[in-house]
Parts: structure tokens; C-alpha cells; sequence
């Protein structure tokens, strides 16, 4: 019997583009005894209404919270932006009476109500908060060593720190690390790691994300990391799909191949490449998956 | 660059400040520590998004706000390249949460100048017609199945037309023109 048990939030980009995120993350959850249980139905968390009416995207995510509520389950999300949107709403309904009458008031219509019954927590939380170090360590059969990474957690698992609260230093977060570091692989510090991925604004200016992803990208280079690892789906495709992109505008050759730390820790695991849809991956992990092999 | 961008000049007329503005965003939740902004700079200078060009500067936006140039915010399209890091709303002295104000701002141009970015837009329909950002094609789906993944959960389109009514949203929508690129 597994006593971790949560509502899992897919979000809208990781069933379309990703499925190599969702596929290890569920892979390395199951061997770790967590539970997922299905949303009962879904729309989008919200996120990308935020900036053209904050009350849509109020009540789009308090709607799953709605839904959660009713199945008594914290939820688990594995993308940075559902997190900090669910999160935030989850925050700002239980502790402002002002904005949870109103957005109460939008879905009675719909025969819901917010009560604030659950946690948001994002799927790094769940690992360092929940699951803990040892039951990780434990599951990890084939460690990593040699292995050198560096990590990119991305700004919505940390910032705005008034609503994230989980303890992690927004300065200097070492969460992820630490879980890297579980797997055996080194875990490189590097220049700018809180930097923005950027990706947010991608749609209207791509100048700025890709100067800036360059950067990144400059900055793990340096340091001679063999992967960069990622917790989100938009600072993966920022850093895996648009590299070649990145690539060409700059006259650069980076070859940085990206990886989701549930691969990563999927590979300690034992989980073969395969399985794990390291062959998804724009950017093709082949030095390091030899190395793996040997 | 920047020298793509048309140069605007800096002197104020009073009549372009609105004296009223001030009050009427500092109500708005997320700008409600507005006036509170002494001009430091943390958060321009901690902003990753004007590190890499020479006009989105989000100190000015609070200035801009405080002085009530309303014309010159909502019609300047800088205001679509903040990316939500909140690195300034972690950093602001003061507890000015600036992505905030800057959200507050994008949804009142919205709402009174009727206009967007197009992929708002197209975000916005797809949720309306999918649940989703996207529209899954049957493939998708399929493979999905295929390699072992249990189904997507299903939208409920009917209450998602709802908040969109009831958010004033829908209208909105049908009202606004849209705009591609912000130059940088
Ligand atoms: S950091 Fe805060 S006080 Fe300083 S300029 Fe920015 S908003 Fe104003
Ligand atoms: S939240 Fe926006 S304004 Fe603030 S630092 Fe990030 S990109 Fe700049």
C-alpha cells in the first residue's frame, strides 16, 4: 500500500510535447511507492490568462482546486508554471476574503466552491518533502558517478517567495541539487544558475529569450557540465527544442544535451534509455548514455 | 536592437499625468504596494529581461505609474516582455511587487484599449474550444495509448465557457485586435 497519493496535474504542454517527462516521471514515482491518481477532468491551470484577465485565471485554476478538493488530494504537478499558478491561487483564496468571495461567487455558478482544503506542490517538493532522501537513495541501484551535470530549477518552484514557502532559498536553491546529487552525478555550480529560461515571453519577442538561453547555455558550457537538468517543460523546450535554433542565430555550437531530472534519476534507477525516451530529447545525450552503458 | 525602436521623447507635459491613476492601480491586488517605490532600482537592475535591451526597464514603470502617464503605459507594447520571473517582486526594498503591477497594467489594456498579443488570442480560443492550449489530434491521443499512458482527463467545455462569460472575458476576446511582435 502506498501512503503517497496525489492528484496528478499533467498541464497542457507536457501530454503534448513531452512525453518523455511524463512517461519517466511516472516511472520513477511508481518505484518510489507514489501514487497518482488521475485528474477527474481538467482545463488549462490558467497561466497563460494571467496576463489578460487575472480574474480568468483565478477561477480557471481555482476550478481544479475545486475538483481536488473534492477527491481530498494534494496535487502534484510537474510543470513550474500549473505549480505557481495553482499554487498561488490556492494562497490568495484561502487568505483573502475579499478575492475568494468573488471568485466563489463565479463558480457557484458552475456549482463549485473553493474551500482550501488542499496543498499545490510541484513534483521536487513532493521528492524532498515527501518522499524523502533516504527512500531515494535506496531506489537508486546503478549510481551515476563520473557523471557531471548542472541544474536549471527555473524561476516558479522558488519565486515570488511570499507564495512558494517551501523552504528552498530563491537566491541559492539547493533542492534540486541535492536531488541530482542522489542520483550520483556531480552537480556543477555554474554563473547565473536563477536566471530565467525566458521562455514566457516567447511568443511575442524571441530575440531576449534566445540572448539570454545563449547565455545559460554559455555559462553550463563553461563549466564543462555533460547536461544540463530541467523540472518544466517550457525551460526544457527553451534549453533542448529551440538549441539548434539558438545555435544557428548565434554562430554557436553548444551540443548541450537536456535532460529531465526524472530521467536522470530513472538512469540511476536502473531504467534503461528506452524506457526512459532518452531518444526523444532534440539534443541527443549519446556521449552520455555511452558513458552510462560502459 | 534598440535602434529598431522608434525614439520617444522624455520631456512630460502635465497634461499627459493622469493625477488619479496612482490610487485607482494601487486598489488592483498586485499593485497595492505602488506607492511605496522610492526609486532604487533593484529591480531594473536585477531584471533579466533589460539586460538584453535598451527600453523595458521596470523601475521606470513604477515611476511612469506614480506619475500617472497612462496614455504612454498602455500604449507602449514593452509592457508584454516581462517574463514573470519575479526576481524584482523577490528583491524590491520596499515589498513592490512589479510583475504584479505589470500584469495589472497588461489586463487594463486589455480591457480598455481592447488589445492583445495574438497569441493571447489564440491561447485563449484554444482553451475555449479544447480545455487545453492545444488541440490534441486524434494521433496524439493514440499514441499516448500506445505507449502505455492512461488517457487524457476529459475538459468540461460547458463551465469553461462559463468563466470565460463570467469573467467578462469572452467578450473581451471577441473585441480585441492583436498585435504579433514586440520589437526589441
Ligand atoms: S526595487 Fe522596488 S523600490 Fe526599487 S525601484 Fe524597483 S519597485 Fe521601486
Ligand atoms: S518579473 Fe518581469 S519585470 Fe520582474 S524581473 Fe522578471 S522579467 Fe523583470
Amino acid at each position: 500500500m502506498s501512503e503517497l497519493k496525489y492528484l496528478v496535474f499533467l498541464g497542457c504542454v507536457i501530454p503534448y510535447r513531452l512525453a518523455s517527462y511524463e512517461i519517466s516521471a511516472r516511472k520513477v514515482l511508481k518505484k518510489l511507492d507514489v501514487e497518482l491518481v488521475e485528474m477527474p477532468e481538467f482545463n488549462c491551470c490558467g497561466f497563460p490568462m494571467d496576463p489578460i484577465n487575472h480574474d480568468l485565471m483565478l477561477t480557471l485554476a481555482a476550478r481544479n482546486l475545486c475538483l481536488a478538493e473534492k477527491q481530498n488530494l494534494d496535487i502534484l504537478t510537474l510543470c513550474n508554471g500549473c505549480f505557481s499558478i495553482l499554487n498561488e491561487t490556492n494562497k490568495v483564496l484561502a487568505e483573502d476574503k475579499d478575492v475568494r468571495e468573488k471568485i466563489n461567487g463565479h463558480l457557484s455558478e458552475i456549482g463549485m466552491e473553493f474551500k482550501g482544503t488542499i496543498k499545490v506542490k510541484h513534483l521536487v517538493h513532493v521528492l524532498v518533502e515527501d518522499v524523502g532522501f533516504e527512500k531515494i537513495k535506496d531506489a537508486v541501484k546503478k549510481p551515476l558517478a563520473n557523471l557531471r551535470v548542472a541544474q536549471h530549477g527555473g524561476c516558479h518552484i522558488v519565486r515570488p517567495a511570499k507564495h512558494v514557502n517551501h523552504g528552498d532559498d530563491p537566491e541559492n536553491p539547493t533542492m534540486l541539487k541535492n536531488l541530482i546529487r542522489l542520483t550520483g552525478a556531480e552537480c556543477l555550480d555554474y554563473m547565473d544558475e536563477t536566471e530565467c529560461c525566458g521562455n514566457p515571453i516567447i511568443g511575442v519577442n524571441e530575440e531576449v529569450p534566445f540572448q539570454m538561453a545563449r547565455e545559460k547555455l554559455e555559462h553550463v558550457r563553461a563549466v564543462k557540465a555533460q547536461a544540463l537538468i530541467t523540472v518544466c517543460p517550457f525551460c526544457h523546450m527553451m534549453y533542448d527544442l529551440n538549441q539548434p535554433r539558438i545555435e544557428r542565430a548565434f554562430n554557436e555550437k553548444f551540443g548541450i544535451p537536456v535532460l529531465h531530472y526524472t530521467q536522470l534519476l530513472g538512469l540511476a534507477m536502473g531504467f534503461t534509455p528506452e524506457q526512459l525516451l532518452l531518444n526523444q530529447l532534440r539534443v541527443k545525450p549519446t556521449e552520455l548514455v555511452s558513458q552510462i552503458q560502459q | 536592437m534598440s535602434e529598431t525602436r522608434e525614439y520617444v521623447p522624455n520631456v512630460i507635459k502635465a497634461e499627459e499625468m493622469d493625477p488619479k491613476f496612482k490610487y485607482e492601480i494601487s486598489k488592483l491586488p498586485g499593485a497595492e504596494k505602488l506607492m511605496l517605490c522610492f526609486q532604487c532600482g533593484t529591480c531594473t537592475a536585477d531584471c533579466p529581461i533589460s539586460r538584453f535591451n535598451d527600453f523595458y526597464r521596470p523601475r521606470k514603470i513604477a515611476r511612469m505609474v506614480q506619475l500617472g502617464l497612462k496614455d504612454r503605459l498602455l500604449s507602449d507594447d514593452a509592457l508584454w516582455l516581462c517574463s514573470t520571473c519575479f526576481t524584482c517582486v523577490d528583491h524590491c526594498p520596499q515589498g513592490v511587487e512589479i510583475a504584479g503591477i505589470v500584469r495589472v497594467l497588461r489586463n487594463l489594456t486589455v480591457k480598455e484599449r481592447a488589445v492583445m498579443p495574438l497569441v493571447s488570442k489564440e491561447l485563449a480560443s484554444n482553451i475555449l474550444k479544447a480545455g487545453y492550449v492545444y488541440e490534441f489530434p486524434e494521433s496524439r491521443l493514440k499514441r499516448r495509448e500506445m505507449r502505455g499512458l492512461p488517457p487524457l482527463p476529459k475538459p468540461n467545455l460547458e463551465d469553461v465557457k462559463k468563466i470565460f462569460e463570467l469573467t467578462g472575458s469572452s467578450e473581451m476576446l471577441e473585441k480585441a485586435k492583436t498585435f504579433e511582435k514586440v520589437k526589441s
